[in-house]
């Protein structure tokens, strides 16, 4: 399969055509997303359009960008122009964004061709598609199965070739666990790495976006286009980043891969098994393994479902059928806010707005939003003294390959524990990436995660670039 | 004023104000819309302003600097700070949040001295985004009770504001109003606002209660709406009588928010403590802590002008006027105080240019300084009298300057003889000795008349002045002490 980069100079000097390509990636549309629902929306004409553009800037010998012809699919959570942009959810119905995000203006300038805005559990909360309001999107390698998420869509439409590149937003883990259950490369920087302007907010403090690839070289090259300071958004770091594409070929000789001696119990043994080989696969490649402690890992669960509800509960406020989206009729103004919202937003969606409005009301905060503050505080902490010893970690991306409709469907703190092994990093704001390594029960991929401190990227794309090589070194 | 405010009893007034002014930014705190008032409603707006999905703010460096002003004049400290969401929904607040600043504000621990030497502490200076307009027409009063329906202007909807929060250290409705005409004065002189109360950029709330000397604070009341420095004063002494006539009806004051009617002249219920919104105040996640450097404090501080406190003791020692004279408050507030200096520099007379400017300037002057300069030595001199200075200086004024003495002569106004106003004055004398007798007894408008009738002799060129001490000089000895 050939890289991003590959297809962009292929492109670039004319060897190939952006709407060849295009047109590949529309067909493997037309043949499967029906079965797969990867899309709530899937641009072929503008795509068409946007490659033909591509090729005349190609003909005309004018720069069509690093990333020209490059397909990408977008979660349908970043804000597109003139497109309607729905979070998956009933109450944005109707609306089209006045305005690009940061980093999809960043892509389109780079050449690359937006295929389609992909499904989501509603507002990103979920880890399973289920919570979409528009259905939910099919695991490409089992369709009886979920394809995880929240950025389901985006992993599938990786996985089943209807995009060469994807994007999705992780807060807190929505970007690693889709791509560990989809088989594919999936990445969330430091937080701050990647604007979020345009990112429709679920928890601000938590929430970063990042690719999903078929390659970490891919992935790679991805960060290096959409990473760096955006003046729209205060909290992205003020700086440029190294490029990953230089990180990745170098090894990983001396360094110091962490093994979490306390983490959290829970993994199938299929997922453990394949964790195993990747630590001999790094130490066959000359790291060193190390046993590190993070106590206060065992406790992000529930800070986290604390801090991200409760700020949900904010950033969701705003949508109360005045202004734009969903508007339901009633005998009055107060009643049509309180139609608009009942029936704009699903079950998840609400519980998490009540359980985050209780989290921060006057006599609850200290005990609940208070409190996860102070764990959040204990787990960068640990993070830290971890990271003195370790130059990266290595965990599970997900407890198991991906499991069936309905499995967890009644059960939302079963669907929470997806997540007990990606959310410590979105508390800590540090980088996390799942690497495709392998297959577990049902032949489904399994992902391995590698972990890293802050702005440590280039340190965890190494690592990343070995499991990838080491796994095709043993399959060959 | 008096410590009690004229409350019945030995009640004592406690007043804190909180006030809110805009600043006189370019645009608004979190986004590059315009700040400006007046314009077409809904058209200073972006997605930030909207709180579309996805908008995300950006901190104003303009309003931070402004806000620092404030926080140096007031004598604040300025510390490290951070943006917490202030969560609640209202229309003309289009992200069901306001972005405040709550424990931790850019500006604390400061003060501010009135004119009559009252210190008011300063608790806290913080940056908060303003709210849009709501207009609710078909309802009473332009509430939003009863109204047929509602309009949001969201131009205001983001725009800068510092909420000065003073200590309860105000004793009297005079000192309110003092501290919010120097308060206003402050923030004119420093550019932060144009602190137009009729405008809404400077918007008082006040924190009143009532206790008797020497125990604990009593339970306030916040008063809204109050929209003039007259209102100030007004809503704060109904509002005090109000809670005495409570206690001492055997009742108790209850925590309310109470909005002033300047119709009626009184304030009334709009939510008591019980129904106060919970704003679920936490950390803007958008957003990172801001921590002005020491040495953009230093250059706020080296920045900042003349403050009015210092302007005024500045012309009150230039012109030999007392500090808390009208004329100098007047001239100060005007900010022709460096003009009245000017017109002393050019050799003129500073005592009568304090008095020319606060007559004739009402507007910015646009008379050379040395024009003016010359007319307050012809009339110092005794060229001219008094009042043909006026005509003079009308003259200057309409034509933007001139040749006092030209203008002058062309009145045909000269100096006339002492010897002829004596005449004059014997004349008037014998022609009203009713007057002259009531004038011997005291009476000050006896000699009104007296100097009248020497006036109308002299077809106006007598120095009115000179007039008034050669009666009192004709006068009994034991009235020359008492004239009046």
């Amino acid at each position: 399969m050939s890289t991003a980069a590959a297809i962009a100079a292929s492109v670039r000097d004319g060897s190939r055509k952006a709407l060849d390509i295009l047109e590949q990636h529309l067909a493997a549309i037309a043949a499967r997303e029906p079965e797969i629902h990867a899309f709530n929306l899937v641009l072929a004409d503008e795509a068409r359009a946007a490659a033909e553009q591509i090729d005349q800037r190609v003909a005309a010998g004018k720069d069509p960008g690093p990333l020209a012809g490059v397909t990408v699919a977008l979660k349908d959570n970043m804000c597109t122009r003139g497109i309607p942009t729905t979070c998956s959810s009933r109450i944005l119905e109707g609306w089209r964004p006045p305005y690009d995000a940061t980093v999809v203006s960043t892509l389109r300038d780079a050449g690359a061709i937006i295929v389609g805005k992909t499904n989501l559990d509603e507002f990103a909360m979920g880890s399973s598609t289920e919570n979409s309001a528009f259905g939910p999107t099919r695991n490409p390698h089992d369709i009886t199965r979920v394809p995880g998420g929240s950025s389901g869509g985006s992993a599938a439409a990786v996985a089943a070739g209807f995009s060469q590149i994807s994007f999705g937003s992780d807060t807190g883990g929505s970007i690693r666990q889709p791509a560990a259950l989809c088989g594919v490369v999936g990445v969330k920087p430091t937080y701050g790495y990647v604007s979020r302007y345009g990112l429709i907010a679920f928890a601000s403090s938590l929430d970063q976006i990042g690719p999903f690839t078929n390659s970490v070289e891919d992935a790679a090259l991805m960060l290096d286009v959409i990473g760096g300071h955006d003046p729209l958004d205060s909290t992205s770091i003020p700086q440029t980043h190294p490029s990953l594409r230089d990180a990745i070929t170098q090894d990983v000789a001396g360094l110091r891969i962490g093994r979490i001696t306390d983490l959290p119990e829970g993994a199938d043994p299929d997922v453990v098994e394949r964790l195993e080989v990747a630590f001999d696969t790094l130490r066959a490649a000359g790291a060193k393994i190390v046993d590190v402690q993070v106590p206060a890992f065992t406790f992000g669960l529930t800070a986290y479902y604390l801090i991200a509800p409760a700020e949900a509960s904010s950033n969701l406020a705003r949508y109360d059928g005045v202004r734009y989206g969903l508007r339901v009729e009633a005998a009055d103004t107060n009643a049509m806010y309180g139609a608009t919202r009942a029936a704009g937003f699903g079950d998840e969606v609400k519980r998490r707005i009540m359980l985050g409005t209780y989290a921060l009301s006057a006599g609850y905060y200290d005990a609940y939003y208070g409190k996860a503050l102070k764990v959040r505080r204990l787990i960068s902490d640990d993070f830290e003294r971890a990271y003195q010893s370790a130059d990266v970690l290595l965990t599970p991306t997900s407890p198991s390959v991906a499991f069936q409709f309905g499995a967890k469907g009644d059960n939302p703190l079963a669907m929470y524990l997806c997540d007990t092994y990606t959310i410590p990093s979105n508390l800590s704001g540090q980088p996390g990436m799942s690497v495709p390594f392998g297959t577990g029960a049902h032949g489904l991929p399994v992902g391995v995660q590698v972990l890293a401190g802050t702005l440590q990227e280039p340190t965890m794309f190494r690592v990343a670039a070995t499991l990838e090589r080491g796994l095709i070194g043993s399959a060959q | 004023m008096s410590k009690y405010d004229g409350l019945p009893g030995d009640w004592e007034l406690v007043v804190g104000l909180e006030v809110h002014v805009e600043l006189a930014t370019a645009t608004k705190l979190f986004s590059a819309s315009p700040n400006r008032f007046g314009d077409e409603p809904n058209t200073n707006i972006d997605p930030v302003t909207l709180g579309l999905p996805g908008a995300l703010p950006v901190l104003n460096e303009q309003a931070v600097e402004l806000a620092m002003r404030i926080g140096t004049a007031l004598n604040c400290t300025i510390q490290p700070c951070t943006f917490h969401r202030k969560n609640y929904f209202y229309p003309d607040m289009p992200k069901a949040f306001q972005i405040s600043q709550y424990d931790q504000p850019l500006n604390v621990d400061g003060f501010l001295d009135l004119p009559n030497g009252v210190r008011v502490g300063i608790e806290r200076a913080h940056m908060e985004e303003d709210a849009g307009k709501s207009s609710h027409v078909g309802g009473a009063g332009g509430r939003v009770h009863g109204a047929t329906y509602s309009l949001i202007d969201l131009n205001r909807a983001g725009v800068p504001l510092v909420e000065i929060v003073s200590r309860p250290d105000i004793r009297s409705s005079d000192d309110a109003r003092a501290y919010v005409n120097e308060l206003r004065g402050i923030l004119v002189a420093i550019g932060a606002s144009d602190a137009k109360m009729e405008e809404g950029s400077m918007r008082v709330d006040a924190n009143v209660s009532v206790r008797k000397p020497g125990m604990p604070l009593g339970t306030r009341c916040e008063i809204k709406n109050v929209n003039s420095v007259r209102s100030v004063g007004r809503a704060i002494e109904f509002e005090a009588r109000r809670q005495i006539n409570l206690i001492e009806g055997g009742d108790v004051v209850r925590q309310q928010t109470r909005h002033w009617d300047e119709g009626d002249g009184r304030t009334h219920t709009l939510r008591s403590k019980e129904d106060a919104d919970d704003y679920r105040y936490f950390l803007e996640p958008d957003l990172v802590p801001l921590a002005p450097s020491p040495e953009w404090i230093a250059r706020v501080k080296a920045a900042l002008p003349m403050l009015p406190a210092a302007r005024r003791a500045r012309l009150a020692d230039s012109t030999g006027q007392a500090v808390t004279s009208e004329a100098v408050a007047v001239v100060v507030e005007r900010s022709q105080d460096d003009y009245v200096l000017a017109i002393a520099a050019a050799g003129g007379d500073a005592a009568r240019a304090l008095v020319y400017v606060k007559e004739a300037f009402a507007d910015s002057p646009d008379v050379a300084a040395a024009d003016v300069a010359a007319l307050t030595r012809m009339e110092v001199s005794g060229a001219i009298t008094a009042t043909q200075a006026k005509t003079v200086l009308a003259e200057l004024v309409a034509n933007g300057g001139g040749d006092a003495a030209a203008i002058a002569a062309k009145y045909g106004f000269e100096a006339i003889d002492m010897s002829v106003v004596e005449v004059f004055v014997d004349e008037a004398i014998a022609s009203d000795p009713d007057a002259w007798q009531k004038f011997c007894d005291g009476d000050a408008k006896a000699m009104g008349a007296l100097v009248g009738l020497v006036m109308k002799a002299s077809k106006g060129k007598a120095d009115g002045k000179a007039v008034t001490a050669s009666l009192q000089q004709r006068a009994p000895q034991q009235r020359r002490d008492h004239p009046k």
